[in-house]
């Protein structure tokens, strides 16, 4: 007889709520009762509100406890859960749990299904096809492959991806580089850190055809210091990967070369910005550089690089494998594809979700959120990190399309979603924004390093009520001049939230609604 | 200069771009960068010593000094807000006696804010070292303290 498989994630959200131990308890119960299981420490299915989800194999499939304590598990043995049996905590087959069904999972389609490390999973679940595909084609190919599947930059810009590698591909140079931007600063993201953690082999596979794609030897991820299960992995991927032939000197056994390393970053946010984030990778401090020349023409040490977030990278793999076509069919306008939106904040069910562009906020409030986790009602919404706008109720029909957002004043970016209930003050995250934004600024453009800390002080005195009618008109000029005059988006969307905030909010600030004011 | 620096030197200065890698093995090693061993990082990298200070005073991550013996990091972000993290940074000063970017008297605890560690979903989250604790709240937080000696 073989031995009943437990499933117990290793993702760094799961062991922040004792995952370890739920491991340790689960092995030493078992043991003491004879019972023959094998646990595997699996990625997470991003139902965060689930963890420490255990999983254990039965022939109907998975079935799902959660969340689970290490106290919980001498009384999930008890009931009968190595055999799928009911229990408080249980939520029957994980499958068909509504908030993963619902879901278009393209990108995460092996998300808590695998060990994250283990290249036979990898295999079994889909991996390498993109890669061999790619093989098989010439750099054109592969970079019409990506055009056609009109996917854009999902660390936030939406810049068409195909047409940066096309970019780096006819750059004539001796040396190109790949970078993964894996400096993923903004509070409600998580999808980089939960790929790295729990699939790193899509990620290296991405990252490989990308170097194939535009001749790039050598490819670097650059991965911030506040990750460090995902520096770990990442690592032990590219070890694993190496040893098995699918990066080096020989890649599958053909000619290809590609070389990778993990870069840690240092607690910068502003090297999520790509040109600070080369300057950091170079050994210098992580200053903007301006633009042009751009990164693909003169990027990492002056030479043409490609620069892509984790999911944009990620993606690469199902459009190789399925091709170009099959991937665009899901989305809608422009947005083509799918986005892992990421429900963080004050909302009870929060997690992952995978969907096709041009669903709408309330959907994912509500329908897969289940609302508030504190139970008030949502009062603010931060759509696109510390940089998006704070979307008001009248606007979460709007479906989550780039340009459907764009249109209001507020960006889709990553998808990271921050939800705040009716007890935060807009007021006091405006003041935030700009008390980061001071904190984080690289300080080379004026605007962004002297605006956002007079952004404070204004903010300041309008709460106060000091010669409140001015301080607004001042704050809205102070932001214009932010939006039009900063060398990046650190100091150019700033005035985002901020703008939002008093926009649909001015109760918070103490002012009137001004009816012209359109975000 | 201490040996441990030097051999680290050694072994990343033929690295490209090699400061961050370096500055991080230093600070793995001994828990932060002496300002003694600026001259001899940037003369076998061959920069200025002004460079090297820059980049150490730049990023958040590095230290001139040693910290306490654990560093505890409270995250401040959006998402750690919007489920209480600023009751749980102050309740964190009140307890341990210290200030932001302070340790503890004992110099068992130093308290930093961080800008999320990737928790958004389980918030409010603090890391001790490099373990993470998320779905926290000001209960919890007085006993991984109380663990770490770091009440007052």
């Amino acid at each position: 007889m073989t031995s009943t498989k437990v499933y117990i994630p290793r993702d760094s959200a799961a062991l922040a709520v004792g995952a370890d131990e739920v491991a340790a308890t689960f092995a030493a119960e078992a043991k003491s009762r004879g019972l023959d299981i094998q646990i595997i420490r699996n990625s997470s299915r991003g139902m965060f509100w689930l963890e420490t989800l255990v999983e254990v194999q039965t022939s109907k499939g998975r079935v799902a406890y959660g969340p689970v304590e290490s106290t919980d598990v001498a009384g999930l043995l008890d009931a009968g859960c190595l055999t799928g049996a009911k229990h408080a905590l249980g939520h029957g087959l994980t499958d068909e749990i509504p908030y993963l069904a619902k879901q278009e999972r393209l990108t995460f389609s092996r998300m808590g299904i695998t060990d994250p490390v283990s290249l036979a999973d990898y295999e079994a679940h889909g991996g390498w096809a993109g890669l061999k595909n790619a093989l098989k084609l010439d750099g054109a190919g592969i970079v019409n492959e990506v055009l056609d599947s009109g996917l854009r930059g999902r660390g936030g810009a939406a810049f068409p991806a195909g047409i940066k590698w096309r970019t780096v591909m006819q750059a004539q140079s001796a040396q190109k580089y790949v970078v993964c931007n894996a400096d993923e600063g903004d509070s409600g993201t998580f999808s980089d850190r939960m790929t790295m953690e729990g699939d790193p082999y899509m990620l290296i596979e991405g990252m490989t055809i990308a170097g194939i794609a535009v001749g790039a030897t050598e490819g670097y991820i650059y991965i911030r210091s506040e990750y460090p299960h995902a520096i770990t992995t990442m690592n032990q991927a590219i070890e694993n990967a190496n040893t098995a032939g699918f990066l080096g000197d020989s890649i599958c056994g053909t000619s290809h070369k590609f070389h990778l390393q993990v870069r840690k970053a240092a607690g910068a946010y502003v090297c999520g910005e790509e040109t600070a984030m080369l300057e950091s990778i170079e050994g210098k401090r992580g200053v903007v550089r301006a633009k042009p020349p751009l990164p693909a023409i003169e990027g990492l040490f002056g030479q043409p690089t490609v620069i892509n977030n984790v999911i944009t990278l990620a993606s690469i793999p199902i459009i190789l494998a399925k091709g170009g076509a099959f991937y665009k069919n899901y989305g809608v306008g422009r947005s083509q594809g799918t986005l892992p939106f990421q429900l963080a904040g004050n909302i009870k069910h929060g997690g992952l979700v995978e969907k096709a562009f041009g669903l709408t906020l309330r959907e994912l409030l509500y329908d897969f959120g289940g609302g508030s986790r504190s139970g008030r009602p949502i009062k603010a919404v931060q759509v696109g990190g510390p940089l998006g706008a704070y979307v008001p109720e009248s606007q979460w029909d709007i479906p989550l399309d780039y340009e459907a957002y764009a249109a209001v004043g507020a960006v889709v970016g990553h998808g990271g979603i921050v939800v705040h209930d009716d007890s935060a003050n807009m007021a006091k995250l405006a003041r935030y924004a700009m008390e980061f934004c001071a904190l984080e600024s690289c300080g080379k453009c004026t605007p962004c390093r002297i605006g956002s800390t007079r952004g404070v002080e204004v903010i300041d005195r309008i709460t106060k009520s000091v010669n409140k009618e001015q301080n607004v008109h001042l704050l809205r000029d102070l932001c214009s001049t932010m939006v039009n005059g900063s060398l990046c988006a650190m100091g150019g969307m700033t005035p985002f939230p901020v703008l939002s905030a008093l926009n649909h909010y001015p109760e918070d600030f103490g002012v009137e609604k001004d009816q012209k004011a359109t975000a | 200069m201490n040996e441990k620096i030097q051999q680290i030197i050694s072994k990343h200065r033929s690295v490209k771009g090699a400061l961050l890698p370096l500055l991080h093995a230093i600070q793995d090693e001994i828990g932060y960068i002496p300002p003694n061993s600026v001259d001899d990082i940037a003369k076998n990298l061959n920069l200025s010593r002004a460079e090297v200070h820059g980049v150490i005073t730049y990023y958040h991550f590095f230290r001139q000094e040693a910290p306490g013996k654990n560093v505890v990091q409270v995250c401040k972000a959006e998402a750690c807000q919007a489920c209480g993290a600023e009751e749980l940074m102050n309740f964190a000063e009140n307890i341990l006696g210290c200030k932001e970017h302070e340790t503890t008297a004992n110099g068992q605890v130093t308290l930093e804010p961080v800008y999320c560690l990737g928790m958004c979903a389980s918030s409010p989250a603090i890391q001790v070292g490099e373990q993470i604790h998320a779905r926290m709240n000001t209960d919890k937080l007085k006993k991984v303290l109380e663990k770490i000696g770091g009440t007052k």
